[in-house]
């Protein structure tokens, strides 16, 4: 008998002090309802987080290794892109 | 505020952790004083309590490893561990109204099948073992979850501060109980044919079990203000029921009660054949190396 299994999700948490949705693995589910169960069981045992996304993962496009140097070498070069020509304040903290 | 990103985290919170701990001991600054009632009662009242809590967790944690899927055998044991969190808050508190020197463990692993106050329907297996399935383990724990759900609520408002704040612990753990249930309900009863025959099959399975959890014990009766008196939980739990079956497209199984042995069941400490050999594994560890410690 063949077994089929669930769709793949992947994860994202917002922790207590974090500002942004994390990307912290990857579950399956039969389903989105689910898929957000499993993710609280599995992802926030620990108190970790505020909020959950789950996304399936078909549903994500991702750059290809391949096209590594078009998409980001050229940004390599580019040092007037960087806000590193002024002097930052001592109390300015998380820049 | 010097610092504005100071108001994102917890005050006091270790901060080298990327995501905090923010954790507090179950019951910190609970009042412990016992309240002027009959103490053998309430003893007995808070080991009926934990050794619900106590045996269900240890029958859900026989699925460790052998769940259908990864995600749903750490749900599983999700839940068990939240039960066995409450048995020992419940034992605990047992051993110090009792006031003869037993502790939490003391009354898990040495107490014998006759001492056990759980009612039937947390001791018999549901499965994994040849007692029953997934569907069956789903079928209890709606039903255990629904019925200690609505037990807990109103045990918020006890007369016994420990009492009302273990419920009050335990509502937040319990809700979330009977979601996953409900979830899996829906989803076995409307999923295959297979599915739904296994779901029925299972709600058939553990409803002989249910009138003995509406029963007043002399116990309860013997509490008024400090004990639910579970005979009060009906309607709520009906109404629950009712709504998940109706969803689900799922009649009320049509199955004889199992009766009590001579006017005793599982709150007396009359058991069924299932509690030796579940007590057997959950106590011989404990037994056979006295006071060990790791």
């Amino acid at each position: 008998m063949t077994r089929s299994s669930w769709p793949l999700y992947e994860v994202f948490v917002r922790g207590k002090r974090g500002l942004n949705h994390v990307h912290v693995g990857s579950l399956h589910a039969p389903d989105d309802e689910m898929a957000l169960r499993n993710a609280r069981d599995l992802y926030t045992r620990r108190n970790e987080g505020v909020s959950i996304w789950v996304v399936k993962a078909d549903h994500i496009t991702a750059s290809s290794p391949d096209e590594k140097d078009p998409f980001f070498a050229p940004s390599g070069d580019k040092v007037y892109r960087h806000p590193t020509f002024y002097s930052i304040p001592e109390d300015v903290p998380h820049l | 505020m010097d610092n504005a990103y100071d108001g994102l985290t917890d005050a006091g919170e270790e901060r080298h952790w990327a995501f905090g701990t923010g954790f507090t001991a179950a019951l910190a600054g609970v009042d412990r004083a016992i309240p002027d009632v009959d103490r053998a009662a309430l003893a007995a009242y808070c080991l009926m309590l934990g050794d619900d809590a106590l045996v269900y967790s240890q029958r859900l944690a026989e699925w460790c490893s052998r769940a259908p899927e990864l995600e749903e055998d750490v749900a599983l044991a999700n839940i068990a561990l939240d039960l066995l969190g409450q048995a020992r808050l419940l034992l605990t508190r047992a051993g110090e109204v009792e006031a003869a020197g037993r502790d939490e463990d003391t009354l898990a692993y040495l107490r014998d099948e006759r001492e056990f106050r759980n009612v039937r329907l947390t001791e018999i297996d549901c499965g994994p073992g040849p007692g029953g399935d997934f569907g069956t383990t789903i079928a209890r724990l709606l039903v255990l979850s629904t019925w200690r759900l609505a037990l807990l609520g109103q045990l918020t408002a006890s007369a016994d501060p420990v009492l009302a704040a273990v419920a009050a612990k335990g509502v937040k753990e319990l809700a979330y109980h009977r979601d996953h249930a409900a979830q899996w309900v829906l989803r076995l009863a409307g999923g295959t044919d297979v599915s739904r025959a296994r779901m029925i099959a299972g709600l058939e399975r553990v409803w002989p079990f249910t009138d003995e959890l509406f029963t007043t014990h002399p116990v309860e009766a013997a509490l008024p203000g400090v004990a639910v008196d579970p005979a009060t939980l009906r309607a709520e739990f009906d109404q629950v029921i009712d709504t998940v079956f109706g969803a689900a497209d799922l009649d009320r199984p049509e199955v004889r009660q199992v009766a009590p042995l001579a006017g005793q069941a599982g709150r007396d400490g009359v058991h069924t054949e299932a509690m030796g050999f579940l007590l057997a594994e959950m106590q011989h560890i404990a037994r056979s190396t006295p006071g060990a410690v790791w």
